[in-house]
């Protein structure tokens, strides 16, 4: 039933996006939304002659929810690190070999074999940051490199502290915390951190992803952050600092990636690599503020990016962690320690 | 005599007969038109909730999704869980608080709009023609702009380096900004000023075609100013009070928005409880049988409403 009440919705959707093609070929991008620089898609618009139509979504699983019905006619989408994981497990990317591509070698050597895509079947990097927090150095003097901070607050942060609102962001830095592995189904473990996470949000003023507003506002002076946030609300509060917490943070990267049966693969894989060029991932950084994985693009990017301590990660941090998805059992754990933290 | 009859037979069946082809054809005509709209709501109504009922009864599958094994473990898991940390079943009260905050908000949003709502109601309705207008288009003023804006604008009010809080600073009244914002306070008070026009509205229109000089034959009757409100007024007005409870107590039950935005997202409201087993929860079947919970308290409610104005007709 579903299945066809979305294929009507998808059909209809394809339509009004093929009628209005005028070019040779065409390209339909599923991006998150404002993350696609419309310079650079004209850029390759005009060197390949192809139209290409941008769509977006909001989360991971919204897309992931759209492209498994089938038939969305979508031919690129740009998904999380682990979301790249489940989508190839699920058969749902095409096998399009970006590493034999022309442009393959301007990939960043790390950046190449990753969990979530070995040696690079499937995907390029598109943009990558670091989830961390951002604090007021004139609130709170002392070292900021540590998520005691967050879990066991000083006196001039307590009921100043913003959360992200995201279940995976707030129970992996508590496990970091308490020094227990990640997608962890150790019941003594997690009730350590269950404990943890009741105490320290008695600390916490709110929860929620509208960080750079709840820090410039100064309803808060301090939040979990995205990079990109955080250098972002320095602009308007240039007290803010970056943490790189000694206990360690996760990094993500999206990734640039063609879905199986799309329908124009061709001008998929000509995109693909086209991603991989220097100056098509120094416009996404400029459009979307995030680092790329593309060696040679920094000196097309703008200096306030090349220069910014959220994006450029000092000497001496300890390397971002990509978290990948926990199994069923482990995500069910973590649902109920969220949901009893916000009952 | 007997030939006459027969003809007259003969003539009637045919009249009958034409009038079921006409009948028929209206019928098809009535189907016809109907049509859009039974399709409309099987479409966007129907059928999206029979497949949220479905799901209801199925196991999680793996990353959303469904696995098409009948399973009851939705509807048991609102109630008992398999205790995180030691492995027996206990009853569950997470849901039931998330639940009843739900529901409590929603209670005290509506009484507060019936005590603010209902003199509103009444001062409109004792006015003249010309003012009466004026004022129901004050009232509807708010529905101009979108909600998210309404409650967002609540927000720049109520915060630390907001308004209110620098107006009452730099008057003297206050030395340090008082914490309004993100409590429960600031919640209610976005939920009243949402809905408050759903209240009046409703309440407005049962005391409009009043004859107020009932409210004059009672004080003539000796009945006390309290009296005259509880037997006369309240009486005419109990249609107009049902309704506005009811709009008033739906939308503040699956409130999404301001819940999140004033009260700073640290404690679930159902509408949130919904939104997480469908994305990082990944347990489609759980978040669809909260959904149709939800929706089987706000029947309860209509259908409680139903039966009093019904009672309400036949007195």
């Amino acid at each position: 039933m579903k299945t066809t009440a979305l294929t009507i919705v998808s059909t209809i959707g394809l339509s009004l996006v093929t009628s209005s093609a005028s070019a040779e070929g065409e390209l339909n991008i599923y991006n998150w939304g404002n993350y696609t620089n419309m310079d650079m898609i004209k850029e390759f618009e005009t060197e390949y002659d192809i139209k290409v139509n941008v769509d977006g979504y909001d989360n991971n699983e919204t897309m992931l929810a759209k492209v498994e019905q089938g038939s969305s006619g979508y031919d690129i989408v740009v998904p999380g690190d682990y979301m790249v994981a489940i989508m190839i497990e699920k058969g749902l990317l095409a096998k399009t070999e970006p590493n034999k591509m022309s442009n393959f070698s301007n990939i960043d050597p790390k950046w190449v074999d990753v969990y979530w895509d070995e040696g690079r079947n499937y995907s390029v990097p598109y943009q990558w940051g670091t989830t961390n927090f951002t604090v007021d150095t004139t609130v709170y003097t002392g070292d900021i490199n540590t998520l005691a901070l967050l879990f066991d607050t000083p006196a001039e942060l307590k009921g100043r502290i913003n959360m992200l609102k995201d279940m995976n962001d707030v129970l992996n830095a508590g496990l970091r915390y308490l020094g227990h592995p990640r997608c962890n189904s150790d019941k003594a473990q997690l009730k350590e951190l269950n404990d943890l996470l009741i105490k320290a949000k008695a600390d916490w003023r709110t929860m929620d992803y509208a960080v750079i507003e709840k820090l410039t506002s100064k309803d808060v002076d301090l939040s979990q952050s995205w990079n990109g946030a955080a250098k972002r609300a320095r602009k308007d509060r240039p007290e803010l600092a970056y943490s790189y917490p000694k206990e360690g943070f996760t990094g993500w990267m999206d990734n640039v990636a063609a879905l199986e049966g799309a329908p124009n693969l061709e001008n998929a894989k000509l995109f693909i690599n086209f991603m991989m060029t220097p100056k098509a991932a120094a416009m996404t950084s400029n459009f979307a503020s995030y680092a790329n994985g593309i060696v040679g693009s920094e000196p097309l990017m703008n200096e306030d990016l090349t220069s910014a301590p959220e994006i450029v990660m000092p000497a001496g941090a300890p390397a971002p962690e990509f978290v990948p998805p926990c199994a069923q059992e482990v995500a069910d754990l973590y649902t109920k320690i969220w949901t009893n933290l916000l009952k | 005599m007997s030939n006459q009859s027969t003809f007259a037979d003969i003539e009637k069946s045919q009249l009958s007969a034409s009038l079921v082809t006409a009948n028929k054809r209206a019928q098809k005509t009535r189907a016809l038109l109907l049509a859009p709209a039974v399709l409309t709501i099987f479409l966007i109504g129907i059928l999206p909730l029979s497949i949220v009922l479905v799901y209801s009864f199925l196991e999680p599958g793996s990353y959303g999704g469904v696995k098409w094994n009948l399973s009851f473990d939705a509807y048991i898991q609102l109630l008992f869980e398999e205790d995180i940390f030691e492995e027996t079943l206990t009853f569950n009260t997470a849901y039931l608080q998330i639940f009843w905050r739900s529901l409590s908000l929603a209670i005290v949003a509506t009484i507060t709009c019936l005590f603010i709502g209902f003199p509103m109601a009444y001062f409109i309705s004792i006015q003249s023609a010309h003012r009466k207008n004026t004022l129901l288009f004050l009232v509807t003023i708010p529905f101009w702009t979108n909600l998210l804006i309404r409650t967002y604008c609540m927000l720049l009010i109520l915060r630390d380096q907001g308004a209110l809080n620098l107006a009452l600073v730099n008057l003297g009244i206050l030395d340090k900004p008082l914490p309004l914002l993100y409590t429960d306070f600031a919640v209610g008070l976005g939920l009243v000023y949402a809905f408050l026009p759903f209240m009046v509205l409703p309440i407005y229109t049962s005391l409009e075609k009043f004859d107020f000089r009932m409210v004059e034959a009672g004080s003539d009757l000796y009945a006390s100013r309290f009296k005259v409100l509880t037997r006369i007024i309240i009486p005419i007005a109990k249609p107009g009070i049902a309704a506005g409870c009811i709009l008033v107590f739906i939308p503040s039950l699956g409130a999404y928005i301001t819940p999140e935005l004033l009260g700073g997202g640290k404690s679930l409201m159902i509408g949130n409880l919904i939104n997480l087993q469908f994305g990082q929860g990944r347990n489609w079947p759980f978040g669809s049988a909260i959904a149709l919970i939800l929706m089987v308290m706000v029947m309860i409610s209509l259908f409680v409403y139903l039966n009093r104005t019904t009672r309400n007709e036949e007195s």
